[in-house]
Order: C-alpha cells, then structure tokens, then sequence
C-alpha cells in the first residue's frame, strides 16, 4: 500500500515543487516533469505482477484518516482499476513530452497541473474507500478545467466552464448516492464506514425501489463523466479547445473514470436497478452510437472528428458492460484500455499536425502522406485500430462487446440472462460501419489525395519568437511518443487473451447478483399480476431478520 | 456562594485578558509615538494568542462542571477558535485603520490629534467583540446570553462605521445599527415570552420546566412563541432568512478588514447561542427526571421547531447562492456565499445531538479559515487607494499579483466543497449528521445548492487566473503593508493543510459538546490546526 501511496504523491510532490521552484528555462522543468512521471510509470511496471490480482491487492485496509466519519486511506487495485491506472501512467510521459513545443507560456504551472492530474486520476482508480475515490475522481476538475481555460483555444473559457459545471452536478448526485449507501451500511453495521465492498455488501439488500433510485442517480453521475447521450455536449467542446495533451489525457483517462464507476459503483451496488433500467442505458448508449457517428460523417474539424468518434465508441463500451454478461463486460474493460491507446493517439497525431499548420480543417488540408510520410503511417495505424481492424486492438473489444450484446437474450448461454438481444447488437453495428466510413473518409482527406496546404504552411509560418521551429515531417521526440503507442496497439490486438484471462474474474464478480435480478426483473415484466414489488433480497432480508 | 462562583471567574480569566488589552490598546491608541500607535494590531495579536493559553491553561473539567454550564466543555474549542481566526482578523487590518489620517500625519500636513485617530478605539472594539463572542460560550441564563450577544454586536456596529474612510462606511454602520436593534428586540421578547411560560430565566430550569411540560400536553404555545422568535431574532446574527436582507448591503458597505471579522465573529456568537437555546428544549438524547418523576427522554427537537428550522435552512441556502449568482460586486458575492453557508450550518443545528453541532463547529471552523482567507487577499490588493469591489478589478490578477489570486483560487475551491480542500470535510461531516437524524431532504437540498454555488465561486477562481488582465485591473497594487498578504497565505494554504488533520479537528469538536465535561489527550490540540502560526 505504502508503493501506491507513493507512486500518488511523489508526482503531487514533484508538481508543488516544479511549479514553485525557479526554473527558467521550459525545457527543463518539462523534463523534469517527464522523469517524474517515468518514475511513477516505473513503479507501476515493476509491480505490476504482484499488483494483477483478480481480488483487492493488497487486502489489508489504510490506515484511518477520519475516524468519526469512518473515512480511512485505503488504496489497492484489482485487475480491471490496476489496467487502468496502468494505462493513465503510461500516457502520462507521453502527454508531457507531447506539450513540449506546443505550451510556450506559463509552463511551470502546466507541467505542475499535469502530474497533478495524473495523480488524481490514478487515486480514484486506487481507492478503495468511497471518499478517496470521489476525491481523486472531483480534483481532476480543478487541473483540467484550468489546462483547458488557460492553454486552450479561443472558447477555451467557454469549454472549461462547461465542462466543470456539467461534471460537477453529475458528481454532487453520485456523492448524495454514495453518501445515502454509507448511511444504510451504518444502519446495518452501527459505524460509518466508506470501504467500498462494505458499501456493495450494504447495498444489494436494499429494496428495489431504492436500488432503482440509487442506481439512476449514480448513474446521473457517471454519464456525464463517459459521456453518455444526452449528456455528451460539454466533450466536443472541451475537446476542440483543450491544448493536444489535455484531449489526451481527457479522452484516454478522465472519460475512463466514468465507465470505471459504473464497473465499480454503479452496476454492482444497486444490481435490482441495472436490470430495472438497462435497456434504458443501452438504448442511450445506441443513440450515441449513432448519433456520434452521423456528426462526426459531416464534421470537417479533425479534433472534433475524432471527439464525436469518442461518445460513438465510448457508447460501445457502455452497450458492452449493460449486456450484463462476462462476454461484455470483459469486452468493455478492454475496450476502454484500448480506447485510451488507440484515441490518445489519434488526438496526438492531430496535434502534430495541427502545431506544424494551425488548423484542423479538412477542407484545407489534404495529401499529408507526401509532406509527413512518418506521421502518416502512424495516423493510418491508429485509426485503423480505432476502426476496429482484425489484428489490432480496437477490434478484439469491439468484438466482443457487440458479441455480449448479440448473446443477451432472455434465455441467455451461460446463465446470464439479458434484455439485449440480435436487434441491438445489429443497431449497433451500423454504427460501426459509420465509424469505418467515416475514418476512412478522415485518412482519404487527411493522408491521401493531392497535397493541400494552408498558405502559411510549416514552412512559411512565422513562428512565435522563443518556439523551436518544427521539421517538415515528425521529429524523434515526436517517434517517441507515439511508437510506444502502436506497439501496445500491435501487441494487444495479436496478444489479447492474457489480459481477457485476467479480467474474466473482476467481471464475473461485477455481475455476481445480475442472473438472478434480471431473471427477477424479466419474470416481473413478463407476469406483473403474478409477482409482488419485493425483490428476492428483500424475502432474504426477512428471513434473516 | 463563594465556592459555585470562583470556578466560574476562573473560566473567564481569558476574557478578562481580553478586556485588559481592550484598555491598553485604547489607550495606546492616543500616544503620540507613532511606533507604539502602529504596533497596536501586533498587541491585539499578543492579547488574543495570551487569551488562548488562558483558556488551556484555565478550562479543567472540575472547573467547567462546578460553573454549572449547560455545555461545559464548549468554550474549549469555541474560545481557541475565536481567538485563534481573530489574530488573522486583526492581521489583514493591519495599516487599514486611519490610514490616511496617519499618512497626513506622517507627510506633515497636518498634526496628531488624538480626538481624530480612531485605530485604538478599532482595536478596542474588535477585542470587546471578541469578548462578548467569549462570554457567550459561559452563558447558564438568558440574561447573561443578552448581554454577551449584544457586546458581540455593539462594538461591531461602531467598527463598521470608523474602521474605513468613506461615507459609505457610515451609512452601512448606521443601516447594521437599526436593524440590529430590530433583531435585538425580537429575541429579547423571545426570551421574554420564555420566561413568562417556564417563570426562569437559568437554562437548567428552563430545560426542566419545558420537558415538563412536553411531558404532558406538550410545550405551550408561549414558550413555542418565545423560542420561534429568538431563533428568529438569531437569525439577525447568522445572517439566515428572514433576517438576512441587510448583509449583502452592510457587507459591501463596509471596510473589508471589519466585514471579514462581520461574516465570522457574530456567526459563530449567533450559532453558539442558537445551540444553548435549543439544548434547553431537545437534543440530550439522556433521560431527565421532571418533578413528578416520570422519565422524559428527548430525541431531536420539538416539531414545529424543526420544521421552522427546516424552512430556515432551505431559504437561506438557496437564496443565499441564487443571489450570488447574480452579483457584479465581490463583496456582495461574498455575502450573499455567508448567508448560503449558514443555510448549511442550519442543517447541523436540526441534526443536533446526532452528531450535528460538532459538524456544525467543524464547519465554522473551515468556515472560519476559508472565507478569511478571502477577505485577506482582498485586503492585501487596492485599486487607486480604493478598496477591490468588482470582479472587473481581478481579470488578470494573477499577472501582476500570482500570490494573491491563487489564493482567491484556493478559497473559492474550498467554499465551493472541492475536494480535497477543507470546505468539501466540513460538508461531507454535516451531511453525514443530518442522514444521522434522518434528514435525507435536506441533505439534497444541499447538495444541489452546492451545484448551483459552483458557478460563483468559479468566476471567483478563474477571472483572477484566466482572464487576460484589462485596463481596470492594470492599475491594482498591492496595500502598503505585507500582514494582509501574509494572512491570505496562511489561510489559504491553510484550507488544504488543515484537511490532514480532520480528523483531530472532528474529535476536538466532539469533546466541546460533551454534557459531562471530559478532557481527552486531541483536545488539547485543537488549538494548533486552528492557528497554525500560534506557539
């Protein structure tokens, strides 16, 4: 626990003393960022196999923080958080490293917001107490919104305050919820106690109608965050103006947090609502599916392309996990690690591209393949990945989201029975049809074709005075970051099943209580004259009692 | 005789501290050295922290359970927290009392006049407030609550007035005066009808009379009057609906040095005898034996209290956040953000013994640190030799003046609960109480209200840090003393340090709401979170 700690802090220590200290120079204070963020990223590594537990690593609660409201400092990962905070270490060098040309003022206080960030959002992923991961999981915020309002672009304060208005409300019905869960735990058990497994335990006896109530309202919560149709709106914008490292991190991480608290949260604690209301979620998550694929058909702004592309796959992934069976659910926590490689490095290559020509439009650029060769091998391999190409990563989760989708049906295999069925699972996959047309429509304008330059190309563009003039095509620094990427996308896409294998666990202990409630729920929707409104655990609750 | 009133003196030696700085520093104030008239915050400081040991050193449990109180053990934590919140209320004044008296007087252009100089009087005043806020935590009748809840107010309404130069400081002091008065009356005939209906003005009685009655056919609708209209009359104090109409006006007229000292100090004198009062009807959650023997057990307080409470709360936080909303003025906004935390403060008074008041008193206290912090970065900036009043005056201050508009940043993020500053602990621990005493309603009320807040307190932290700077704030300096800055510092660092140690906070406030006084090895500490700076 004391490594998790540290691998938190030491960043938040790094970032106080990055943007206090007296360093002059840009370079070196990004430098030092990124060293701090390899440490972390090396601490992850190295323990990254006594970590990978299908149950809580380490076991053992924190140590208490307060103890008259039963908040303690506890940290651990299973697979599902571990893969995550993985992946935002991982992309946190890379982010870093990324801002180097393109942050040229106040960026002490940049890197600074950076590492912090980063810590807080592998804090919500580590905690294990429900106020720890509310914490971690509300401070990104404070970072975000700033790195958006202060470095972004030309409606960047418009972006940053809708972003932290919309995020925040949906956080204040999810910290009511957690709260109204701990108040019943400490009904059951006499003491305050946010351990989140204790408050799963506390939860799943509650009535229906309550799990119904508890299940919408942290569900509020989370949507924003994912985001899920009709929530999305504030994404395409804090996208478009966020500078090329915050989309990254937005996209790769930040959105991850919102899945991850319907893994974590929202599915398991109230399992009575999920069945009540799945279709609910997995008719919004179709609409976003298709609903962001037909914009991002019309959109000419890459960056916001590639946002809108965002809530189609992200609509994906939330199909995947209200499949509510192991096929989906795993497919849906590999998707969002796959999802954070695969678009943290489409809005990478964007951002290559825009720093070189200061635009984003389609409609000028075009033919990019014969003035940035390397760039463009990268940029094809990506979204071929975000596509969902056989081979590479996007597909395996893709895949088996949609097959997750396609095998809920009433009287499903594998005792997991669902409301989805053939129909959704082929809605579905029209959208990723789109998504096909619609990247490939991208990579036909962007890469191929004549070459269309702005008139103030790379080569003409007076640059800002004290700004390292660009190379025609990518530079090493630029290889760096984004080849770690695409071998992680090669590797997964071939190698997938050690990764599916670790997962399968976390995911069959999500759904433990599903078969049983959505079995319950079909029975109720099927016969209502039949059944009463009590829930199975409520005739378990009498009998203990 | 003897024996009941020494172990009471001895628990007001602090405030006699008080009092003897009150009359050094008065006269001080007339001396014609201006060293000794410039180090007069200083000796208020010194005064204030002396006050502190005393209490340490004085409050022993024989004592506080010879004195008969009805809380014994809360002057403990109330009386360190005054104290320990006002050294910084009198830092961040320091160089803004008869500043430009003491400037003519130091060009030349005019000799001292000791009828002239008020900064003695200021510092006096501050510390017979302070006083008057100390006296209240000893209270064991009404009168004694009278009289130390209008030495809290007097001396403020005459601060309002003197501690600035404009006119508008007079017309503030003179508006806060008459509806002062108006609250005053209203309470005082609030305890009045309470004493008409249980024929004792002592708590003790007072509390046996009304579970005698509540045994019986329930509490009488003169004594229910009596007690509606003193809450009513208190909620002048706490600046809580229906009586809060007058701070946004009074606030913003106002020096900012005395309106940072107006959104704490008689917030946590209204709090504190809102609770003693209500001790005497509900909460003990024990049994009391009534005269005719029969065992009456309380749990919370009586219906319609409640719900008047209920309403209180509602109103005040939603009014108070939908009226920040709308204001252009910092100050204004500032005041309209004390009247919707009170409306939160409010929900630890319904859920009372169920862990309320000790969320109640952890609240003030991060109360108390966050929203001095931004008074004293308002203080420590001036546009002109005029006070900051428009948020025009903060675009871009993070160009000229980072320190300061970061920690504007930092107090925003904890007024508005932003984890993990010690605004979001102070709420999370009233919600907590009020599931306790199952007020789930409430505790949406508030959160929603905290959504609603968020778009303030935004602005409050971005237009400083985000903003490009614009002409008006171009010509923003920095006050001639370094003590306004120093304090922004401290309390703004301070509203993250401080969440470290919550957890020792949450046990200190505990302790002050024992019924039988016990002293534990946190309550010895309460002091240092609260006054980092203290020895």
């Amino acid at each position: 626990m004391l490594m998790i700690w540290i691998s938190i802090l030491f960043p938040v220590l790094a970032a106080c003393v990055v943007a206090l200290g007296s360093a002059k120079s840009a370079r070196l204070t990004a430098l030092v960022g990124t060293s701090v963020s390899l440490a972390a990223l090396a601490i992850f590594a190295w323990n990254f196999p006594a970590w990978n537990t299908a149950e809580h690593f380490p076991s053992v609660s924190g140590p208490a923080w307060i103890p008259a409201a039963g908040i303690t400092l506890s940290v651990g990962f299973d697979t599902v958080s571990l893969l995550l905070a993985l992946l935002t270490a991982f992309l946190m060098p890379l982010c870093i490293l990324g801002s180097f040309t393109a942050i040229t003022q106040r960026s002490k206080e940049y890197y600074g917001w950076f590492l912090l960030l980063g810590s807080s959002i592998i804090l919500a992923f580590a905690a294990r107490d429900a106020i720890l991961f509310y914490i971690g999981y509300e401070f990104t915020l404070v970072p975000m919104t700033l790195i958006i309002a202060i470095y972004g672009g030309t409606e960047r304060r418009v972006a940053a305050l809708k972003m932290f208005l919309y995020t925040f409300l949906g956080s204040m019905f999810m910290l009511a919820s957690l709260l109204y869960v701990a108040w019943e735990l400490r009904i059951t058990s006499g003491a305050w106690n946010f351990d989140i497994d204790s408050l799963i335990d506390a939860s799943v006896r509650l009535p229906a109608a309550n799990q119904y109530w508890l299940f919408a309202a942290l569900m509020v919560g989370f949507a924003v965050k994912v985001p899920l149709f009709p929530l999305h709106t504030w994404l395409p914008l804090a996208h478009d103006q966020a500078p090329t490292a915050g989309s990254v991190i937005l996209a790769s991480a930040m959105l991850k947090l919102g899945t991850y608290g319907n893994y974590r949260f929202a599915l398991p604690m109230a399992p009575a609502g999920g069945a009540e209301l799945m279709t609910v979620v997995a008719v919004l998550a179709i609409i976003a599916i298709l609903y962001g694929s037909l914009i991002c058909w019309v959109q000419t702004d890459a960056k916001k392309l590639v946002a809108y592309s965002s809530v189609a796959h992200l609509g994906l992934c939330m199909l995947g996990l209200f499949a509510l069976n192991p096929m989906g659910a795993e497919g849906a926590v590999f998707y969002m690690v796959n999802h954070g490689l695969s678009t943290g490095a489409l809005f990478f290559c964007i951002g290559m591209f825009y720093e070189r020509y200061h635009t984003k439009d389609t409609d000028v650029l075009g033919g990019l393949a014969k003035r940035m060769p390397i760039w463009a091998c990268f940029m094809v391999l990506f979204t071929l990945a975000s596509i969902g190409l056989p081979g590479l990563n996007g597909f395996i989760g893709e895949f088996l989201c949609l097959g997750g989708a396609f095998t809920a049906e009433h009287d499903g295999q594998s005792g997991y029975p669902g409301v989805l069925g053939p129909w959704y699972a082929i809605v579905a996959g029209l959208g990723l049809i789109f998504s096909a047309m619609y990247l490939l429509i991208l990579l036909g304008k962007l890469v191929w074709g004549p070459l269309r330059e702005p008139h103030d190309g790379a080569t003409h563009h007076p640059h800002v005075s004290g700004v390292p003039s660009l190379s025609p095509d990518l530079c090493f620094r630029e290889i760096a970051i984004l080849t770690p990427i695409a071998i992680a996308c090669i590797w997964l896409g071939i190698q997938p099943k050690p990764m599916l294998d670790a997962i399968a666990p976390c995911a069959a202990r999500m759904l433990t209580h599903y078969p049983q409630e959505v079995r319950r729920h079909l029975e109720h929707t099927s016969a209502p004259e039949l059944t009463t409104t009590t829930s199975v655990n409520d005739h378990e609750r009498a009998t203990n009692e | 005789m003897i024996e009941a009133m020494s172990p009471r003196l001895i628990l007001l030696v602090p405030e006699m501290i008080l009092f003897a700085g009150a009359v050094l520093v008065a006269v001080l104030g007339l001396s014609r050295n201006h060293a000794i008239r410039s180090s007069l915050p200083f000796v208020t400081c010194a005064v204030l922290i002396a006050s502190i040991a005393a209490v340490g050193a004085t409050w022993s449990a024989e004592n506080a359970q010879a004195a008969q109180l009805l809380l014994p053990m809360v002057g403990r934590f109330v009386k360190p927290l005054l104290a320990g919140i006002g050294v910084w209320l009198v830092l961040l004044s320091v160089g803004a009392v008869d500043r430009r008296l003491e400037e003519s007087v130091a060009r030349g252009r005019m000799a001292f006049d000791p009828q002239r100089v008020v900064q003695g009087e200021y510092y006096a005043f501050f510390l017979l407030s302070l006083m008057g806020a100390m006296l209240l935590c000893n209270a064991n009748d009404l009168i004694w609550l009278f009289l130390a809840i209008e030495l809290v107010s007097l001396p403020t309404y005459i601060m309002v007035a003197v501690g600035g130069t404009g006119a508008r400081n007079h017309e503030a002091g003179v508006k806060y005066f008459f509806l002062g008065a108006m609250s005053t009356a209203v309470f005082l005939y609030g305890f009045a009808l309470i004493y008409g209906s249980t024929g004792s003005l002592e708590f003790a009685a007072i509390r046996d009379a009304l579970a005698v009655q509540s045994a019986g056919s329930g509490i009488d609708t003169l004594a229910t009057i009596g007690l509606v209209l003193s809450i009513l009359g208190l909620c002048f104090k706490i600046t809580a609906v229906p009586m809060h109409f007058y701070a946004p006006d009074v606030y913003e007229g106002a020096p900012t040095h005395v309106t940072a000292f107006l959104s704490f100090v008689p917030k946590v004198a209204g709090f504190t005898a809102l609770i003693l009062i209500l001790t005497c009807v509900g909460w003990s959650g024990h049994s009391l034996i009534a005269a005719d023997g029969v065992r009456v057990t309380y749990q919370g307080l009586p219906t319609s209290i409640a719900a008047i409470l209920w309403m209180i709360a509602i109103l005040t936080m939603t009014l108070g956040n939908i009226g920040a909303l709308l204001q252009t003025s910092i100050k204004r906004m500032l005041a309209y953000s004390s009247i919707a935390h009170s409306g939160y403060l409010i929900l630890g008074l319904i859920a009372g013994a169920q862990g309320g008041i000790e969320a109640l008193y952890f609240y003030l206290v991060a109360y108390g640190v966050m929203t001095t912090a931004a008074f004293a970065a308002l203080c420590a900036l001036e546009r002109k030799g005029e006070e900051l009043n428009s948020f025009d005056d903060l675009t871009g201050l993070r160009v000229r003046h980072p320190v300061m508009a970061w920690m504007l940043a930092l107090s925003a993020a904890s007024l508005v609960g932003m984890p993990p500053f010690i605004g979001f602990f102070g709420k999370i621990y009233l919600f907590i109480a009020a599931f306790e005493a199952d007020q789930f309603g409430l505790v949406l009320a508030a959160v929603l209200n905290s959504a609603v807040s968020a778009l303030y307190y935004l602005r409050l932290a971005l237009v400083p840090l985000v903003s490009p700077p614009a002409a008006r704030s171009e010509e923003v300096t920095a006050t001639p003393s370094r003590w306004p800055q120093v304090t922004a510092v401290v309390l703004g660092v301070g509203t993250i340090v401080i969440s470290a140690g919550a957890g020792i906070l949450v046990e200190a406030a505990r302790c002050a709401i024992q019924r039988t006084p016990v002293v534990t090895t946190s309550a010895q500490s309460e002091s240092t979170p609260v006054d980092p700076a203290a020895p």
